[in-house]
């Protein structure tokens, strides 16, 4: 219950700073929420289970363009195309997991890495339909939900805290549970879970659609608040930044991905007013971080002072 | 029967680790499988469990052929193993490690209480809260076998159970295993012939993957031929 508490004060001053918040920040932190949704997805995987994907941005593109296309040509409104784009990322994850959880380590990273890229080449390919690189912008009379203009700066905040917020409580009741124990036991060790009777490759299947749909989900909530669907999203970096987050945040634990998220979306922006390579200050950031909190900001946090945080 | 053999057989490239091993184990004994180095003993153990797939033959468990299931669906059917090298989760605490093993056939407040239990059984209850990769090595291989007992099997296959044990963890281990017999058959694959003395209702011999012999203790440590396959050595180890 505790930890139900910490998370739920976590979510409300979420809520608060939505009325005192600078409108820059505020917009800022919108962005933040769903890109944080989509990395606790990819955490379900990396952090709790041990499988290194390097192809989550196929599952955060098939969310987007789910939702996207559905609006663009089948005329879609918000809530069918937000469905459709949870469905895109549900079937997309469960063929990629039926291949992929055939190999493992270094050979998954691989599969998975090219399915993405394989992902990435069709979106480009079918240019006539996605406009490629250069994408398609999503009308405001399309970003209504329930009577709701999206395009609004504090609709979209809102709508980007009730994502974050059903993520994160999903999250943190899924790796409670006694499924979300077995997805640890398989990280810790697969062969002794295989030999206690549990069917690894049925828990890790599940937890790669669940992770995969969760990334989906971000995705169409980020074409739809921010009104944009592109390529780039496809594209190896948006497999790549979910990684780092996570591993800057704290790799299995439920806030980790947030506070990577944060913490990385706010290094490159400050660093960015400061010099054209901001980059090299990110990087600069990322080394330190790794060789001084290994375990991410949160997995220091609770080695250090609290060993009850999940 | 609750454990039976019949052909079973595994070639690795060529070399015939299991040639041919009819085994049977009736429910309720404490049976030992013993042999030299390279016998083949944890080969037809894994094939027992489902680890390692046959080259030939079939696993029957209470006349049910099991032949095709993979592991976890055998242990499902009631069998539970024990690793050799000791194979803990070593981040997790030893009550989650145990309720991992409850958990596959309960739920709710009846997983405590089944913890509680092995826990108390093997002596670990006081260090519920530790990870388990901070006990030390008696105290892992006595978690292990707390994990066998949480899955309440009907045969509980102990691989090299002492294997780095002191002599006095050794006695409380012999009473341990008695213990535990008297709910579940047991297979116990073992090198220090006094246990095996000690413990095993019969004793089954492999020799260069086939059955050697079988027999009570005091037949097999009569036996010439598994004396010979251990150059002599079984009488000297059972004294000593």
């Amino acid at each position: 219950m505790r930890a139900y508490a910490l998370h739920a004060g976590l979510l409300a001053v979420l809520l608060a700073l939505h009325f005192v918040l600078p409108a820059y920040h505020h917009g800022n932190l919108a962005r933040v929420m769903v890109l944080a949704s989509y990395a606790m997805g990819y955490n379900l995987m990396f952090g709790y289970t041990g499988l290194l994907s390097l192809g989550h941005a196929l599952f955060f593109a098939a969310g987007m363009y789910g939702m996207g296309l559905g609006v663009q040509h089948l005329g879609l409104t918000a809530v069918p195309a937000l469905i459709l784009g949870l469905a895109a990322g549900a079937v997309v994850s469960g063929l990629l997991a039926a291949l992929a959880l055939r190999t493992a380590g270094v050979a998954f990273m691989i599969v998975t890495l090219m399915f993405a890229q394989a992902g990435y080449l069709t979106v480009l390919y079918f240019g006539a339909l996605t406009r490629g690189d250069e994408g398609f912008v999503i009308q405001q009379a399309d970003r209504m939900l329930w009577g709701i203009d999206l395009s609004l700066e504090g609709n979209r905040y809102l709508a980007a805290l009730i994502l974050f917020g059903v993520c994160l409580m999903l999250c943190l009741w899924l790796v409670r549970s006694p499924f979300g124990r077995v997805l640890v036991a398989i990280r810790e060790n697969e062969e002794r879970v295989r030999m206690l009777g549990y069917d690894v490759f049925a828990h890790k299947f599940a937890v790669m659609v669940i992770s995969g749909t969760m990334a989906a989900a971000a995705g169409a909530a980020y074409g739809l608040l921010f009104g944009y669907v592109g390529a780039t999203f496809a594209s190896v970096q948006y497999s790549i930044f979910p990684l780092l987050w996570v591993l800057l945040g704290g790799a299995g634990t439920v806030l980790g991905p947030f506070i990577g998220t944060l913490f990385m979306f706010y290094l490159i922006d400050l660093s960015s007013g400061v010099t054209t390579a901001y980059m090299l200050i990110a990087g600069v950031a990322l080394v330190a971080l790794t060789l001084f909190a290994p375990q991410g900001l949160m997995g220091e946090l609770r080695r250090r002072f609290w060993r009850g945080l999940r | 029967m609750l454990l039976s053999t019949r052909g079973l057989s595994k070639n690795f490239a060529g070399l015939r680790a299991v040639e041919d091993v009819d085994f049977d184990l009736p429910k309720g004994e404490i049976r030992a499988l013993i042999g030299p180095n390279g016998a083949g003993k944890t080969t037809l153990v894994g094939m027992i469990s489902g680890r390692i797939a046959p080259s030939a033959g079939r696993v029957m468990l209470d006349g049910q052929d099991i032949t095709a299931l993979p592991a976890h669906r055998r242990m499902r059917l009631g069998i539970a193993y024990t690793f050799q090298i000791t194979s803990v989760f070593g981040r997790l605490s030893v009550q989650e490690n145990v309720a991992l093993a409850a958990r596959r056939h309960m739920q709710g407040t009846a997983v405590e209480a089944a913890v509680d239990a092995a826990l108390s059984q093997v002596g670990l209850a006081e260090r519920a809260a530790q990870d388990a990769g901070d006990l030390a090595y008696g105290h892992q291989r006595l978690l292990e076998i707390a994990m066998g007992l949480a899955q309440s099997p009907r045969l509980l296959i102990l691989d090299e159970p002492t294997q780095g044990l002191a002599e006095g963890e050794i006695d409380s281990f012999l009473r341990l295993i008695r213990e535990v017999a008297e709910k579940a058959t047991i297979l116990l694959i073992e090198h220090n012939m006094r246990v095996v003395m000690d413990l095993a209702d019969r004793i089954t011999v492999l020799d260069g993957g086939r059955v050697l012999a079988e027999g009570t203790p005091a037949e097999i440590h009569a036996n010439r031929a598994v004396q010979a396959a251990y150059l002599g050595g079984l009488p000297n180890a059972a004294a000593g």
